[in-house]
């Protein structure tokens, strides 16, 4: 696109849109900055400057025992991931590679299972967690994050996989290459970036999911959803403390979001949008 | 490449996603549709019966139950709106000729990544307190009297806090169809003589419909269930002034220990999620060609 | 090799040694000092009980309220010790639920305040042991008062602390005459308006359990709260509960605080409350020529659910938690001013404790006459001073206080919400069988 524009133009543009994004940017900037704070400064009134104390992240571990929520969100974010692939990959494999005509009904009804709204079976799986001691377990945790984010995971996996192209497996075949050859040495490689594309978004989407971490979870496989929501009416000043919780809370996700756009449009679109 | 050896093999590598995802749906949904046909309060186990359509009726004549219809539809529609409006606008901004749009995109799509518990907090306690928010201290610089968001206007705040989470998602899929329009079209349009507005109204704008579509369906799906900010900050209240559908089942089933009243309530969220659900369908249903 | 194999040997074996017998139990609790005390002091149980293990779910009020019924109901058997309140105690009792408490001699259970005690026995068997009660109390500072030109008497009427902390408020100082509960919740917002409705010779249901919102002593109370808090209240006063209360105390921003004996100790506390020398303590206030100070009586208590499997552990547990040399022993750590209160007779009788809490002498008093089996003036089917001591009243309640709460916050007029509250109650009543 050889469009000359102004410099004018240009900056004007930027200043614009740096306007915006760090007006939308600045709830998680000011938290960021009342991490650093002395309980003291941040109810002392707005501020951007902290004194750069730590003694809130300190807090938050001593006081709270932040590491056993943080360890459980990486429990389940990655468990869950793990076993939505193990179950999913074959899957999508099958459906891309086999196609059958009931494939697009199969996979339409996947997405709609996506669609039923938690909280209809809320009673069942609550009583079910119950009776069976599933309750407060991490493992327990790990399966219906599985299985709420399976749709998605099986979708990408499939958008990805029919990209590859088959030529390729057919010159592998007439190079007298097995079944499992074909597997391992042909489409694996090519399929990676797409299962690694597909990690990352179910684990920003395990770590996040904030219903059933809440409703199935007291205290053992409370990962920080649940911990931080029970900050909603603490004891005593406490926003520095909420705000270091908040940050190392989101930290992580955010990160591994920046890296993820892409797989962001396609996992949640269900690769309706390209 | 399907041969009968490879067609058997299809079948059983995806047996196991259909059949837990099968399980998943039944036996839940099942149980749910059982449970509303009876008097069953968890404080009173002993005393479970029949109760055939008096929990649906029970639940239909609540007076927080056509409240809580009202507000769900008036949260997703409020959120859709400021979503969508705001992220064509966002869009057309970042696509602009412009310095460090790399970073620009970064800052603009983080509000995404926050965990619902976080954001609503934060906008709780650091933003919108009538005491120590940074919504006071602006009000009281100007010198007006700060609001008290959560209890003059919990919905509205609540859909402040969740349009804010879902922006960065609207527009990243719209910056991202926008992206996909070709130059050539646009320089063809221009040197035409067509000004901004009327080459955005006819072909930027129509080119974009369908990202439109797809993020309205499938923000609905998830708006629908919001949950956890409304927990962390109005409970729902004050009255029934910010309580969702979801939050009306929640309160039957974890606080009123009522069982069955919760399951009639859930069902009806399946009918109204079905509506939705059917759109969605078609919409993706097409891409699969 | 060998010496390895001997080492790993000799330390499975200790391993062994040392976990048999070893019991681990999970005590279910809520999140206020006297708990956090507790746990602090976890060592001290393990110097004497080396083989118990203690596992602490610590929860928000209305949380663990929650999660401990769901367990019980369920028999989910996810605790061995429950911390519930005597609300809970004699319903859950009378259900079975909870096992019977037999305590031998050296634990001096006639110690026990009568009143607290009563109300966690059912056909003369203890279901809980308490280790903290409470009643309520209004606390008030005394340089706002002498600067307002004001004397707190021995027994306020509601009238007068109306005109007081109208009188106290300023604004542009941040100081609010009043601060009292507006969030949600039955043992929220509505422990302080029930109370309030009593010693206004309200009541929640006649003898035929028809709900009483209707009558004009539950307008004149609701009224008159939503008036002070307007007038006199701190702002987002609708999520304000007994924790957002105390830090505004403690701050200094309110002249009036009516709330639970156990706020004592800690605005009295130089080194959270900024203004420890001015606190005044007096009586629950009545309504002019109402004999009724609300009748707010509030235990905590473990119990050990029937669910448990382990028992026993639990007992030894609550016995060295609600024993004479708990309260000692926080005494020795901490001072007496933090003892858990309200639970045995011997402590009010202990110079140093009354020496140490200034506020004692009013939290015994307001707990003497807080007599829940005759919460009203008016005669009425159920005991309870601040709750009712029905199934149906954890949700009735709940959704009772969110209305009152949305007064508060400026969303509902006192009389829509008295109308709500009355068909709302009379719908879940009927349902439940309790008018025909």
């Amino acid at each position: 696109m050889a469009r000359a524009v102004t410099s004018r133009v240009k900056l004007i543009n930027t200043a614009a849109a740096w306007f915006v994004a760090l007006l939308i940017f600045f709830p998680i900037l000011y938290t960021i900055v009342t991490s650093l704070k002395t309980e003291a400064e941040a109810i002392a009134g707005f501020n951007l400057i902290p004194s750069f104390s730590f003694e809130s992240y300190v807090a938050v571990q001593t006081q709270n025992d932040y590491l056993k929520p943080f360890m459980n969100s990486v429990i389940l974010a990655v468990g869950s991931t793990i076993l939505a692939l193990i179950v999913a990959i074959p899957s999508a494999w099958a459906m891309a590679f086999s196609p059958t005509r009931r494939t697009k009904d199969i996979l339409m009804w996947m997405l709609s299972t996506k669609m039923m709204p938690a909280v209809a079976v809320l009673v069942p799986i609550y009583l079910i967690f119950l009776r069976t001691g599933l309750m407060d377990t991490r493992i327990g945790l790990v399966i219906m994050l599985m299985l709420i984010n399976l749709p998605i995971v099986i979708w990408m996996l499939y958008t990805y996989f029919r990209e590859i192209p088959g030529e390729i497996l057919e010159a592998a075949r007439m190079d007298g290459a097995s079944l499992w050859g074909e597997i391992w040495y042909v489409l694996t490689p090519m399929a990676v970036p797409g299962i690694a594309s597909t990690m990352l978004l179910n684990v920003i989407l395990a770590w996040n999911e904030s219903f059933w971490t809440i409703q199935l979870t007291t205290t053992n496989a409370a990962p920080l959803t649940a911990f931080i929501a029970s900050f909603s009416s603490p004891q005593g000043l406490f926003w520095a403390k909420l705000s270091a919780a908040s940050t190392l809370a989101i930290a992580p996700i955010l990160i591994m979001g920046w890296f993820s756009q892409k797989q962001l449009v396609r996992g949640l679109t269900f690769g309706a949008v390209k | 490449m399907a041969t009968r050896e490879t067609a058997k093999l299809a079948r059983i590598m995806r047996a196991p996603s259909i059949i837990l995802l099968l399980i998943w749906m039944i036996v839940p949904l099942g149980m749910t549709l059982y449970f509303s046909f009876l008097n069953y309060n968890l404080l009173t186990p002993g005393q479970t019966s029949w109760a055939g359509f008096f929990n649906y009726s029970y639940f239909y004549t609540d007076p927080a139950f056509f409240q809580a219809i009202w507000n769900t539809l008036v949260l997703v529609l409020g959120v859709l709106l400021i979503t969508v409006l705001g992220g064509i606008a966002i869009a057309l901004l970042i696509d602009q000729p412009m310095f460090g749009q790399g970073i620009v995109r970064i800052l603009v799509i983080s509000p995404f990544f926050v965990m619902p518990p976080v954001a609503a907090l934060i906008w709780k306690n650091m933003i919108m307190n009538p005491s120590y928010g940074v919504f006071a201290d602006i009000a009281r610089f100007v010198g007006a009297n700060p609001v008290d968001w959560f209890a003059q206007y919990p919905l509205f705040s609540i859909i402040i806090i969740v349009a804010w989470q879902w922006l960065p998602f609207a527009t990243l899929i719209l910056l991202t169809a926008l992206q996909s329009l070709d130059g050539e079209q646009k320089e063809a349009a221009e040197m035409d003589g067509a000004g901004f507005l009327s080459r955005f109204i006819h072909l930027t704008l129509p080119h974009m419909a369908r990202a439109i579509t797809v993020v309205i369906l499938i923000q609905t799906i998830f708006l629908l269930g919001i949950y956890a900010e409304i927990l962390v900050t109005t409970n729902g209240g004050p009255g029934y002034a910010s309580t969702n559908l979801v939050f009306l089942i929640y309160r039957a089933a974890r606080l009123n220990f009522d069982i069955g009243g919760a399951a009639a309530g859930g069902i009806i969220a399946v009918v109204l999620a079905n509506f939705v659900a059917f759109f969605l369908m078609r919409a993706v249903g097409k891409n699969l060609d | 090799m060998k010496n390895y194999t001997l080492i790993l040997w000799a330390a499975s074996s200790l391993a062994m040694a040392a976990s048999a017998g070893a019991q681990e139990i999970t005590i279910a609790t809520v999140n206020n000092g006297d708990m956090i005390r507790m746990q602090a002091l976890t060592d001290e149980f393990n110097a004497l009980h080396p083989d118990i293990t203690l596992s602490w779910v610590t929860l928000e009020e209305n949380i663990l309220r929650e999660r401990v019924t769901t367990d019980i109901a369920t028999q989910g058997g996810q605790y061995d010790i429950l911390t519930i309140g005597n609300y809970e105690v004699p319903i859950w009792g009378k259900q079975g639920w909870l096992v019977p408490l037999e305590f031998d001699d050296a634990y001096e259970v006639d110690d026990l305040l009568p009143a607290i005690r009563g109300g966690l026995t059912v056909d003369g068997q203890l279901y809980a042991a308490p280790f903290y009660g409470e009643s309520a109390f209004l606390m008030y500072r005394t340089d706002l008062m002498e600067k307002a030109g004001l004397t707190m008497p021995e027994s306020p009427t509601w009238e007068f602390i109306g005109e007081a902390a109208r009188a106290m408020t300023d604004r542009s100082a941040d100081i609010n005459g009043i601060c009292l509960r507006g969030k949600a919740g039955w043992g929220e917002n509505m422990a302080l308006i029930g109370s309030m409705a009593n010693s206004f010779g309200a009541r929640w249901f006649d003898e035929n359990w028809t709900p009483q919102f209707d009558q004009p002593e539950w307008q004149e109370a609701l009224q008159f709260y939503a008036d002070l808090m307007k007038d006199a209240g701190p702002a987002g006063a609708s999520s304000a509960g007994f924790n957002e209360n105390l830090t505004l105390f403690q701050q200094g921003k309110c002249g009036i605080w009516i709330d639970a004996t156990s706020a004592g100790s800690f605005v009295s506390n130089p080194e959270d409350s900024t203004v420890a020398d001015s606190v005044g303590y007096t009586i629950f206030p009545n309504k002019d020529g109402i004999d009724n100070h609300g009748n707010w009586l509030w235990s905590w208590n473990f119990a050990i659910p029937t669910s448990s499997t382990h028992q026993e552990a639990a007992k030894t547990f609550i016995t060295w938690a609600t024993d004479r040399a708990y309260t000692e022993l926080v005494a020795s750590k901490e001072g007496w001013a933090n003892v858990p209160p309200g639970t045995r007779t011997s402590l009010y009788e202990n110079q140093a404790y009354l020496d140490a809490a200034a506020f004692s002498d009013e939290a015994k008093a307001a707990m003497d006459t807080a007599d829940i089996t005759k919460p009203t003036v008016q005669p009425v089917p159920y005991t309870g001073g601040q709750f009712v001591s029905i199934p149906e009243f954890q949700g009735i309640g709940t959704s009772v206080g969110q209305i009152f709460s949305a007064v508060v916050a400026g969303q509902t007029s006192v009389d829509d919400a008295l109308a709500q509250a009355q068909s709302l109650t009379t719908r879940e009543m009927t349902r439940a069988g309790y008018i025909q």
